[in-house]
């Protein structure tokens, strides 16, 4: 394969257009000039050291060493659902829900694409499980960070009109319902768009990265498309496990709004 | 006169409010008052099960614990002081979309109300139409948290007429209102609470 590869020479030049849009922020006062070269600085190191960490454990071939990793991953992802939002379920809550959530859909969607795998690879390579955990995993968690989000904003905007379904004996699921839709649906569109938008308003990222590499563009066409399925598969999962729980924790058995299991972020 | 509809509630307590006993049957409106901040409306939400308590509210008999909430909450209905709204037109809330139109006239509120946005009303429009909603299914037990607080005296008046021909056919009611003359004209028996023993 003839494929591209970026040597110190070139991360550098194209780092130039990072610190030329630091430099235009300084110049019009848009004050994004300090985060965008942390987070340029951020993405440079962890890619480089998860770069190295990756040809250290593929090199070694444990399936240990796989395993940590993909524990690391899991547990990195459960936090990261949860870090930016504005509330959160207390006492643990939080954390455990986007575990279990992102975790389950991960594993499942995983397992399930890597047996079917197993007649064309060797589907318990480290080279072959850590991609496909991880961009399952991403997908998973972004889209269940979104649901949440939206289903915490929307019951507490929602309030007073939860309550009086349940005063005049609605139950909770009912009073819930139209919540439950809206941040399934919120968490949902990304991905459906993604897929709708394939090919003709972006070229995904996998088969991208596969042409410029050197592969053929017909298979990398078709490595995108299983892919993109197993990224949906995950995160509706994700986001549908995720929904239910903090629907269950929010309510209780009799049928109460349980706000005080909810605390705001600042 | 017994009317049935005996509502007991032993020992309620809960979120530094209580505990309070109290007893009201068809045909009773027991008003309850005490300062702001006192638990008035907690009482009330807790006498619906729509928060977490200690002690038991019993209706006939039949404890709201051994029933599921639902049900008990269509025996006992609260109306909040702002009643909350969740779809789109007024009469959407009803279980009969015509119940509020045919119902609207006595309670001074305009028929074609039932097709406005809740937000639309008037604070006191929506009091009003949340005081028909509860009444819909013909509860036992209604809870008033400050059911007048935005009406002008007409108004109130003819909300008091509803709720006094509703308790002739034996429904019971609590009141929480800091309006004197009105707890002066409706109550039958009286409840003080958050004061220190």
């Amino acid at each position: 394969m003839s494929g591209l590869t970026f040597s110190t020479i070139e991360l550098l030049l194209a780092s130039g257009l990072i610190l030329a849009s630091a430099g235009l922020s300084l110049l019009l006062s848009l004050g994004i000039h300090r985060a965008l070269l942390v987070a340029g600085l951020r993405m440079s190191v962890q890619l480089l050291l998860v770069g190295l960490v990756l040809r250290f454990i593929f090199e070694s071939g444990s399936p240990w060493l796989t395993l940590a990793l993909l524990v690391v991953m899991l547990t990195a992802a459960s936090y990261e659902v949860g870090a930016r939002q504005k509330f959160r379920l207390s006492g643990g809550w939080h954390f455990a829900l986007s575990g279990a959530a992102v975790s389950t859909a991960t594993i499942v969607v995983a397992a399930f694409a890597l047996s079917t795998l197993a007649s064309t690879a060797d589907w318990t390579a480290p080279r072959v499980v850590i991609p496909i955990a991880g961009i399952v995993l991403g997908t998973a968690m972004s889209a269940t960070s979104v649901a949440l989000n939206a289903l915490l904003d929307g019951i507490v905007a929602a309030r007073n009109g939860i309550e009086a379904q349940l005063a005049l004996g609605h139950s909770r699921s009912e009073a819930l319902r139209p919540m439950l839709r809206k941040a399934i649906h919120a968490g949902s569109i990304p991905v459906i768009n993604q897929m709708a938008g394939a090919g003709i308003i972006t070229l995904p990222g996998i088969m991208s990265g596969q042409i410029l590499a050197g592969q053929d563009p017909l298979i990398a066409a078709q490595s995108q498309i299983y892919l993109m399925f197993l990224l949906s598969g995950a995160a509706i999962a994700s986001i549908v496990i995720a929904i239910y729980i903090a629907m269950l924790r929010l309510t209780d058995d009799r049928h109460r709004l349980r706000l005080d299991r909810l605390k705001a972020h600042p | 006169m017994a009317m049935g509809n005996h509502l007991v509630a032993t020992g309620l307590a809960g979120h530094a409010v209580g505990p309070i006993d109290f007893t009201v049957e068809g045909g009773q409106c027991l008003a309850v008052t005490g300062k702001s901040g006192s638990g008035k409306s907690l009482l009330l939400r807790m006498v619906a099960d729509l928060m977490p308590h200690q002690g038991s509210c019993s209706l006939d008999g039949a404890l709201a614990s051994a029933m599921p909430a639902p049900q008990w909450r269509q025996l006992v209905r609260y109306v909040a002081a702002e009643p909350g709204w969740w779809t789109h037109m007024v009469e959407d809330h009803f279980s009969d979309p015509a119940f509020f139109a045919a119902q609207a006239k006595q309670l001074g509120l305009a028929s074609s109300l039932g097709r406005a946005a809740p937000e639309r009303l008037s604070t006191g429009e929506r009091q009003r139409a949340a005081i028909l909603r509860a009444i819909e299914h013909q509860p036992k037990v209604l809870l008033l948290d400050e059911p007048s607080s935005a009406l002008d005296e007409a108004s109130t008046l003819k909300l008091e007429a509803l709720i006094r021909a509703l308790m002739q056919e034996g429904l019971a009611v609590i009141l929480v209102s800091h309006n004197p003359d009105q707890v002066a004209r409706l109550a039958t028996k009286r409840l003080t609470i958050g004061e220190t023993p």
